[in-house]
This record gives C-alpha cells, structure tokens and sequence, in this order.
C-alpha cells in the first residue's frame, strides 16, 4: 500500500465548544424549575414532627433549607438506638450463646427486670477465670452411680429379685465405677468441665435425665473440694455454667411441656401450669430433696429454682430464705461464701425484687466472718502453703458480687448501714474492698476521703493495702468525688501508692490512679506521676514484666490529652516512652500515640516540640522496619507516617517546610508510601509558592521552586515501584512546566521516557501477578497529553519527546499477540493532530508552547505529517499481518475501527486519499461482522450532523460510500 | 407386627384417696387390625409381709413369709374377644375405690418388710400364636385425712458427753455441747421436718452434721413379732467444721412412697423416727434419736 499522506484538520477549538453547550434559558424568580430548591419549613417542633408523621403542616419559604439529613440525626436516630439496644444486648447474647431461642428470650426477659445498668455475671466469668490460676494439679473425683445411700432401694415386690438384681448390675457396668483423675493441670480441668458439661446436655438429649441429674450432682460436689485453694473461684464458674445448663435445660422442659396447645406466655401463673408438668416438676425437687450431701442438695435446688413458678407463687419467696438458712451448714468459710454469691446470682436472675434474702446472705457472711481466723482455715492454708493475704483476695469475687446484688439500686441507708457494719468487723480490708469494688462508683466517690482514712486503718497484715486503694481508684475513675477533696485524696493516696515495694503490685495499683490523674488534673500532675512510676519500675528493669500496665498508662494519658503540645511538653512522658524497650511493645506505643495523634490533631502544626516528638516516635516507627517485616505491617505504619507528615505546615516558610521534607526523606527512607507522599508534598508547596506569587516568579521564589524540583528529582529514583515512578515523574514534569522550569521538566519527562523498557510485562497487584499492559497504555496517553504543552528543545530536533516515546514504544517487548503497540500509534496521532493547529487546545500561562515557537512554520507541519504518516504506515501494516490470521480477525476489526474513528475526527477528509483510506478502513472493519451494528449506526449520523456544517460538506460524500453490513 | 398396651390415669399424680373413682384410658396402639381373645383389667391392692432374715432363722424367713393381705380386688372385662382397628385405640374405664369388707384401705408404703401397693393391671388375651399381652400400672393412695389437729408436740435437745448412753469410754471423749430444736415431732407428712441446732462449742473439729430417717417396721405373727429399722434416707445439714453459735437449720422432706402416716394394725405396724448424727473429725459418731408420729392432714 503507498504511504498516505496526512492532512490534519484545522479546528477552532472555541466555536466547537461553543456548539456542544447547550443553550442557556434564564429561570425567572417564580418560574418553577425542579432543581431550584424547594425551601420547607416545619412549623411544628421538630420532635412533634418527627412524630406526627407526614401530615405536618408546612409552608414555602426562602429561609435556609433544613437538611434533611442532618435533621434525622440530631436527636437519637433510629440506626444508633439500634446500636445501642444491640450493645446492652450482647453480653446476654454470649452468655445464652448455647441455649436455644427459647432460653435466650426468656435471658433477655430477666434482664429486663434488673436493667441493663446491672453488671451482669457473665462479665465477671472471664475476669475471675484470668484472675485465678494455678500450676498445681488438680484432681476430679467422680463416682457415679455408686451413691448408694441416695437412692435408697426400694423394696418393691412388683419387679422380681433377679430382675432387680440384674438392673443394678447392669447400672453398675455402665456408669458405677469410681473415677478419679489425678494430676490435671488447669486447662485439663477446665476441658474435663466442658466434657462433663457436654456430657450432661447429650444425656439430657437422649432422655436420661437421672444420669443428667448425677452429673449435676458430682460436679457440684467437687465444690466441696478446697484442696488447691488458688484455684476455686475459677472451679465455681467453670462448675455454675455446668448447673446453670442444668437449670435451664429442666425449665425449658417443664415450659414445653405446658406450651400445648399454645406456648405460655412469659408472664404465666401457677393456674396456666398443666398437672403433668407440675408433677414433673414436683418430681425433680422430690428427687432434689433426697440427695445426701449438702452442698450439690443446695447448689442444685438453687439451678432449679426458676422452676418453683410452675409449683406456686410463693415458691421462691419462701424458698430463698430456706437456702440461705442451709448454708450457715458449710463449714468451709470459702466454700460458703461462694455457695452464697451462686444463690445471689440465682436469686437475682429469678426474682431481683426479693432483697431481703440477699441481706441475709450478707449478714451471714458477716457472722462466719470470724471463722477465717479459725483454727480449721488456718491449719489448711498452712498445708497448702498459702499465705493469709493470698487466701483473702480468693474471697472477694464473692463477696463483691453479693454486694453488688444487694448495692443494685439499693436505698442510701442500707448501703450506709452496710458499710457501718463492716467497719465494726475486724479484717474489714476484704469487705471494704470488696464495698469499694461492688457499691455504686457515685457513693463510694462521694466518700472518697472516709474511705482513705478506712483504709489507713487497716491491719497491715491482711489484705494488701495496694488491692484497696486500687478499688478506690477504680471507682474515682468512674465518678467525681467532691472538687473540693480531690488534691487531698490524690496525695493520700499516692503517699500509700508510692511505698508499695513490689514493682508489680506498684504499677497494677498506679496503673488505676492515672486515670483519675488525668481526669481532673494538669500536666504537673501528671508529669509527677509519670516520674514516680519511672522511678519505680526502673530499677532491676521491673518495667519488662510490666508492659502491659505501661501501655494502659499511655492510653489513658492519650484519652485525656489531645493536645500534642502539653503533652510533649511533659518532661517525664519521652523519659516514660523510653521505659518500652522491647521492640514491639515500643512500635505498638508508638502507633497508638500515633493513631491519637491523626484522629486528634485539626490543626496543621508548626510547633518544633510536637515535630520533635513527633519526628522520634515516628523514627521509631520507621526503625523497627526490617526484612521480616510483613506488608500489611509495612503499610500500617507508613500511613501513619503520612499522616504525621500531612499535619506538618510551616504556614509561608516554605523553605522552612523543604528542609523538613529533606529531613524527613532521610529519616524514612525505608518506607516507600513515605517518599511517595514527601514528593507529593513538595509538589504542592511548588504550587503553592506559584499561588502565592501569583504565577510570576522573583528571582527568589524561582530559586525555591528549581529546589523543589530538584528535590523530586533525586527522590523518584529510590522508588522501586516503577508506575510510581513513571506517575511521579509525569506529575513533577507537569509541575516544572507549571513553574516555568522548562530544563527541569524537560528533565524530567525525558527521565520518564528513558524508563520506560524497564517497565516489566507484568507486575503484581494486591498480590496477584497482572499484565501491565493496560496501566502503560493509561500512562503514555498521559503523557501524550502533556506532551502538547511541552516545547521543544532549541538544541534537540523537532518533536523530541514524542519521537523519544515512540521509539522506545518501538523497541520495547510487548507482549505476543497484541495490539498496545499499534494502539499507542493510533492515541499519537491526535496529539501529532493538535500539534498542527493554530492555537492549542490549552496552554501553560508563561510557558510558550511549540505554536508560538514555530507559529506554524509549514516545515514544522511537514515534519508532523511526516511522523503520521510513518505511524499510519506501521499501523497499516499490522492491519495486514494480522489478516494472516484467521483468529485475529476481530482484532483486526476493532484496530481498523479505531482508526477509523482517528481519521474521522482528526484528519482532513477533504483530501481524497484520506478519504478513501477512510473508506476502507470501515469496509475492513465492517468485513468480518465484528463490528457492533449500533456504534456503526451513530457513527454514520455522526457524520451526517456533523457534514450539515459549513466546511463538513465534504463529509456527505464520504458517508455514501460507507455501507452498513446487515445483521443477516 | 407391634402392639403397645398402656394404662393412662386420668391423674397426673396418681394419687386416690378411698371411694373416689380411679379413672382412666387403656391406650393401644398398632399399626394394623388386631385380633384378640378378650381384654380385661383387675385393680388389686396388697399388704405384702417379709420377715427379716436376722430376726428369724433363714429358711424360716424364706419359706413363712406371712400371707399377703388384699385389701382391694376387682375385675372387669374392659372388651370381648373381637378386633381392634389399626392406630391409636382409647377405651376409658373406672373403677370405685372401695376396701374389701373388714379391710381399711392403708396408704401407700414402699418398705423393706412391709410393703403396700395397689395396682391395676390390664390382660388382653390373644391367640394361641401370638402372646398374651399385660400392662402394669401402680396407683398411689392416699388414706383419709385425719379430722383432729396435730398437735405439734415440739421438743428441744442439749447433747453433751453426759447425757449420751451406749458409750464405752466416757473419759476419751472430746468435749463438745450442741443445742437445737424440732419444730414437731408429731408432723405432717406433706409437710417438711424442721428445727434447728446450734453447735455452742466442741473441741475436735466436727466433720458433718447429718438427719437420718428410719422406718421402724414391725411384723406380728401367732409365734411372735419381728420389729427392725432400717434407713430410709440420710440427709446432710452440716458439713465441715461449721461456724460455732450459729444455728443450722433441721430440714427434711418425708419421700414420697418411703413413708407414710405412721400405721398400727394387728398384723404390722410401721413407724419412724429420725436420728441427728453429728460425726467428729476424729470419726466420733454421736446419734440422738427422736421417734416421729406421721399425721396426714
């Protein structure tokens, strides 16, 4: 095929802009027009209306729109009460998690009679569970079914001897053999529990609910069992979720049994109770009543006592009292008071409006009080090598809960009173404690400084002091106390907290008191506290077994203080970071200031002590970075790197604001994202010195501007994403040019070029290998954009860069079978076409552009046509290689089409070669069907509209000669 | 081809009381038309008498055990021989509840020598292929409520080493001194036993506190009479060294079926009483007995 000549069309880019607007009809005041905005305002309150629905009378008027969207969420929106039903609801949620949907509604029923201000137990399970361990082994003693002295035999003459006899053996194979395991560790314990638990609902399940009942009642007497004392309060919960399955697993039988033919309603009475069930249900507390032992007759009865709703109405009401009167039996003072912390529980979970028994609980806690000083309790803890303070703090998961059923709304008076009682009592410390911990936060805040003075009281020997005043302290942390004490019991307190020798016992205490710290004092205070602590937990390194404590002390030093500036601005908080030296704990430190720090910070910031800081913790951040590093690890930390280093301003210093920039490349060179933004940032403050100087240039801020981009320039190539690289040098080119930098941009684009082979065929997103055709193809078109702009360089030829482009597009590896090359020669065109108009498309304000370098010299424009028409000749000839092959016909096509629509907009149709190549280019692409019919049929009225202008006419001609291939 | 014969009481609980009606269904179920020779249902009620191996030679025990004693027998013929459809069949029935003549229908006793039991049993006869079918149904009564009050005729208790009997060596024993109370030693079954003791002090710890029921059952016979107690059940109130000055409580349901009110015939009598044993850490077993009058009321 002879080379086409190209002819580039002349365009007046103003008029055809002009002829794509659309015609623009002034609305006059009144005129309705469904964008003007229609100004409601309610009359009514807004919560009236909210309402009252849609019929809330409502007139025009120009005052300003109310937005709808805002006014749905003032008040409590519908979404955030869902979220807070939702949140009260979780902990029953998980606490139900294994019953079904019937025992889950009736939970939540109960909760509702107690309110979701009550801390429930199943926020206290994980705690005591946490708190309690040991490494001592433990033992489970089983015996099943050989409880001979339960069941006694009833001498029934109906079943034959043999029978009676062969039963029993029969029940002796399958379950009477003792069992005894020995030598489990804690978590063994705890799984065989859950066996056990297990076991019981498949019992239950397969209808054996006399072995479902024993069960019960082994788990409930390894209860009695304080050998281990460290470990029974978390034995009690493992063994009350056992009995708490039971109970609900006998209620639910019980409430379907009576739900034929319809299911009871929640609030049912004795009368709605069928006499099948309630005979049932007598049957179990029958069955109940005969077992031998006291403590799984008391613990059991107490999982059923829900049940007594089916018998009648006084059932609990009379029943309560009788339990509570059973456990003064306990000898065991520990076992006691757990056996009435489960009764409480049970109690509040069934019938919270009946207090008086929970008092009685307490007041017999109270009387037995004197029994821990006993001989019996004592010569145990010596056996089992416990020391007293030890055993003491076993107790206070109990008595706290029982306070806290007995504190639940609870008048003053009694509350009083039960404090004045326990202060009658010697080895008040555990039930001070315990009164701290389980008594409203208001009322023990409120007498915060009689409670310090309790405390100062107290036996040394007892109950660390250390437990009691980190109780107070919690309480303060959740309440105020008076304004007028609040020094006062800092100091008090702090002089207790100070001289606790145990560095983990100091900082599990101070730990507590920061928050109250922070709460209502300043940085001073703080800043003591901060020192002491240092103080503290520097000697030997105690601070390494105390990370923990360390970081919740920044947490809430970070919950208080937002402001970057005072912070820092204590002496002690760097010294305090320094204590985080094993790295993780370090980097984690860091990202949670870090994280405040993004959330908190409105305003840009100059401040040298917060970039001090700032710019340490960070390096911090940075530093920790290493090979093993994971990604996703590497990310987190960059953005929060970047976005320290976007809250950095130095206002107009703009030098000032460079030479952190340069500071900061070195500091984070590891973190790629970093760099990336740095570039980003000192682009901008190229702009933003160009905004300032209003386009032009002093000498000075020309200087500045060289730097910035000189700054890019030797930043970019560290990068080792290479489309990171390509975009950023495009982006800092297109800068300069901004700028009137014409070396540096020229420097920079040509950088772009000269990396371009090194593009790989394909690279790696989000994990998975792609080819990168498509992301090379996006850029050169970019660029080519750019290009336009670009002036030539007086020492260079002519179209220096695009023909740099083209040949390394020529020279670069694309992929077998495809067509990006030609597609890039076919996206050239429409530049190399603008190029040849008078006046561009668009300009740079100062830059001259090739127009009025060459003012459309014909040598230039030759020199353009020239380089079409190699382009149309190399597209052309891959046109024909690719009709070598049956396959590639659609390609073929879809090039052709292309090209098509390039000539169509761009060319001169005037000129009759073009024309014709025009023609049989849509003969090529239209011969193998693979056109779409629909784009060939706007195509064609394109032309036709188009060819109604005056100097399109030419275009009529050329539409008759295309034909339309038919479907068929 | 299966076939399930039941009897349902119309009662949940069971329980009848004299000249009420026992009333209920006899249920079968199978799944095709079955034939039968006839199906009838009897109630009986029985005394039945054993004497204790201990309190007569063995064989004598085995061979002389007294005659049992029917207090009720009827028999009715619920159905003639004939064919029963296949699914769920319900043919309802009653039966007054009235003693034979002379008798007194006594409550009902599940004990070791004495024994009172009523049931009803329904036969249904089949041909000679397949096997006659029965059904076994206990039925609980409950004799007349007794028309005059008990009185509950309380008594408190003070155990020392002085006042205890049937001790081998008063010198090595522990000092100790318990106090307490029953509320009732005159009591009624439906209704618990309760009361209270208080251990004042004890110088060896003490390792349980228990209530132990026993039935003191006597059998008369023209030779003679055999009377033995044995336990019904033990109940634990105290365990562990408990709190010294504080009172526990005494609390004990009476089991169902194990007692009834307290009986006296010519033939038998059936008592109980309830032993409070307070066991000492160094396996010291101190028993106070209290014999118990059972009222129903």
């Amino acid at each position: 095929m002879a080379a086409v000549q190209w002819r580039s069309r002349g365009r007046n880019y103003e008029a055809e802009l002009q002829r794509c607007r659309p015609e623009g009809a002034p609305v006059e005041f009144g005129d309705y027009h469904p964008l003007k905005p229609i100004m409601v305002t309610d009359t009514k309150t807004r919560r009236g209306a909210r309402k009252g629905s849609t019929s809330s009378s409502s007139s025009s008027s120009s005052s300003v729109p109310p937005d709808p969207l805002s006014s749905m969420l003032d008040g409590t929106d519908p979404l955030s009460m869902f979220a807070a039903a939702s949140a009260s609801e979780t902990p029953t949620m998980s606490h139900s998690a294994s019953t079904g949907d019937l025992g889950r509604k009736k939970k939540e029923q109960d909760e509702d009679a107690v309110g979701p201000d009550f801390e429930p137990w199943s926020s206290k399970r994980g705690e005591i569970l946490a708190r309690f361990t040991t490494t001592e082994k433990l033992s489970i003693n089983l015996f099943m079914g050989s409880d001979r002295g339960k069941a006694p035999s009833p001498g029934s003459s109906a079943v034959s001897e043999k029978v009676r006899t062969r039963l029993e053996e029969l029940d002796d194979l399958e379950e009477g053999s003792q069992r005894e395991l020995l030598n489990l560790s804690q978590q063994d314990y705890a799984n065989r529990i859950e066996e056990l638990n297990q076991s019981l609902k498949e019992a239950w399940a397969s209808d054996q609910k006399v072995k479902a009942l024993k069960i019960v009642i082994q788990c409930s007497k390894l209860l009695s069992d304080t050998s281990v004392i460290q470990f029974y309060p978390s034995k009690f919960v493992l063994i009350t979720d056992i009995l708490d399955t039971f109970g609900r697993l006998v209620y639910d039988r019980i409430w379907t049994m009576c739900s034929d033919p319809r299911p009871l309603p929640d609030s049912f009475t004795v009368e709605d109770v069928n006499d099948t069930a309630k005979e049932t249900c007598l049957n179990w507390f029958f069955k109940i009543a005969s077992i031998r032992e006291l403590l799984p007759r008391l613990y059991v009865e107490a999982a059923i006592l829900k049940c007594n709703r089916f018998l009648n109405k006084s059932g609990i009401r009379e029943t309560l009292p009788r339990l509570t009167a059973m456990i003064r039996g306990i000898g065991d003072p520990l076992v006691a008071a757990y056996a009435r912390a489960y009764l409480c529980r049970v109690g509040m979970e069934v019938a919270p409006q009946l207090k008086d028994s929970l008092n009685c609980n307490f007041f017999d806690l109270l009387g037995t009080f004197r029994q821990i000083s006993g001989e019996s309790v004592q010569n145990q803890l010596v056996l089992q090598r416990v020391e007293t303070p030890e055993y003491l703090t076993l107790y206070s998961p109990a008595i706290s809960w029982i306070l806290q059923c007995i504190a639940y709304r609870a008048p003053e008076i009694l509350l009083t009173e039960m404090m004045e009682r326990c202060k009658k009592l010697g080895n008040n410390a555990l039930l001070l404690n315990s009164v701290m911990r389980a008594f409203s936060s208001e009322f023990v805040a409120a007498r915060a400084t009689d409670f310090i003075g309790m405390i100062k009281d107290c036996d040394e020997a007892g109950f660390p002091k250390h437990l009691l005043f980190g109780s107070l302290g919690r309480s303060l942390a959740c309440s105020d106390p008076p304004e007028s004490e609040r020094l006062t019991i800092l100091n008090e307190a702090w002089k207790v907290i100070t001289k606790v020798r145990n560095p983990q016992d100091y900082i599990n205490c101070a730990e507590i008191w920061v928050e109250f710290t922070c709460r209502h004092f300043t940085k001073r205070e703080v800043n003591t506290i901060l020192a002491d602590i240092i103080k503290h937990m520097t000697p030997d390194r105690a601070f390494e077994d105390a990370y923990p404590q360390l970081q919740s002390v920044i947490r809430k030093i970070l919950n208080y203080f937002h402001d970057f500036s005072v912070l820092f601005s204590m002496e002690r908080f760097l010294s305090f970071l320094d204590m985080f030296q094993k790295d993780s704990v370090r980097v984690e430190v860091c990202r949670s200031i870090m994280e405040v720090f993004i959330k908190h910070q409105v305003e840009l910031t100059r401040d040298p002590v917060i970039l001090n800081a700032m710019l340490h913790i960070c390096k911090t951040m940075h530093d920790s970075v290493n090979a093993l590093t994971l990604e996703d690890e590497k990310r987190s930390l960059a953005l929060l790197i970047i976005g320290f280093i976007r809250m950095v301003s130095f206002g107009r210093d703009f030098e000032q604001q460079l030479s952190f920039c340069v500071e900061a490349r070195a500091t984070f060179c590891n973190l790629e994202p970093v760099l990336v933004q740095l570039i980003h940032t000192v682009n901008q403050l190229a702009m933003e010195t160009r905004r300032v100087m209003r386009g032009s240039h002093s000498r000075k801020t020309a200087a500045f501007v060289r730097a910035c981009a000189a700054y890019s320039f030797i930043t970019i190539p560290s990068l080792s994403s290479i489309f990171s690289r390509l975009s950023l040098y495009l982006l800092s080119g297109q800068v300069a040019l901004a700028n009137q930098c014409l070396s540096q941009a020229d420097a920079f684009l040509k950088a772009a070029v000269s990396i371009l082979p090194e593009v790989p065929r394909s690279i790696s997103v989000e994990g998975k290998l792609r080819s990168s055709e498509s992301f090379l193809l996006d850029f050169i078109n970019n660029f080519l954009a750019t290009v336009l702009v670009v002036p030539d360089h007086p020492e260079h030829g002519v179209l220096y860069l695009v023909r740099g482009l083209l040949n390394m597009v020529q020279d670069y590896t694309w992929e077998d079978n495809s067509d990006a090359k030609v597609r890039v020669y076919i996206s050239a065109l429409p530049l190399l076409a603008a190029m040849c108009q008078e006046t561009y498309l668009y300009s740079i304000p100062k830059v001259d552009s090739n127009e009025t370098l060459y003012g459309g010299d014909p040598k230039f424009l030759s020199e353009i046509n020239k380089l079409c028409e190699t382009l149309i000749g190399q597209i052309l000839d891959h046109l024909k290689a690719l009709s070598r092959d049956e396959q590639s016909t659609k390609r073929q096509g879809a090039v052709a089409f292309s090209l098509f629509g390039i000539l169509l907009a761009h060319g001169d149709l005037r000129n009759n070669k073009l024309s014709q190549l025009a023609v049989n280019l849509w003969n090529l692409s239209h011969k193998h069907g693979h056109c779409e019919t629909r784009i060939s049929v706007r195509t064609l009225e394109y032309m036709k509209h188009q060819a109604q202008q005056p100097n399109m006419v030419h275009l009529s001609d050329t539409v008759q000669r295309l034909t339309l291939q038919s479907r068929t | 081809m299966s076939v399930t014969l039941d009897i349902r009481l119309k009662r949940a609980n069971k329980v009848y009381h004299e000249g009420e009606v026992v009333a209920g269904v006899i249920v079968l179920v199978c799944k095709e038309t079955l034939q039968h020779h006839g199906i009838s249902l009897s109630m009986e009620g029985l005394v039945n008498l054993q004497l204790s191996s201990k309190s007569v030679g063995v064989f004598e025990a085995f061979y002389n055990s007294v005659k049992p004693i029917q207090l009720i027998s009827s028999n009715i013929e619920v159905a003639k021989a004939g064919k029963i459809p296949g699914g769920k069949t319900e043919i309802p029935f009653e039966f007054p509840l009235l003693a034979k003549t002379n008798k007194v229908l006594y409550e009902t006793y599940h004990g070791v020598f004495v024994n009172i039991q009523y049931t009803l049993r329904c036969d249904m006869k089949r041909s000679l292929l397949a096997k006659d079918l029965s059904r076994n149904c206990e039925f609980i009564v409950h004799c007349q409520p007794q028309k005059a009050k008990v009185a509950p005729n309380p008594v408190t208790f003070t155990i020392t080493p002085d006042t205890l009997q049937n001790t081998r060596e008063r010198s090595s024993l522990p000092k100790f001194l318990i106090r307490g109370h029953l509320d009732a030693t005159n009591c009624v079954i439906s209704q618990p036993l309760t009361g209270e003791v208080v251990v004042e002090n004890s110088d060896v710890p003490i390792k349980s506190i228990e209530l132990q029921l026993v039935r003191v059952e006597t059998c008369g016979c023209a030779e003679g009479y055999a009377r033995d107690a044995t336990e019904i059940q033990n109940i634990q109130i105290g365990e562990g060294d408990v709190c010294h000055g504080l009172s526990i409580p005494i609390y004990m349901v009476f089991p169902r079926l194990f007692t009834c009110p307290t009986l006296e015939t010519t033939n038998f009598k059936v008592e109980f009483e309830v032993n409070i044993v307070i066991v000492l850490h160094d396996d010291h077993l101190i028993t106070e007995n209290f014999p118990l009058k059972l009222n129903r009321v």
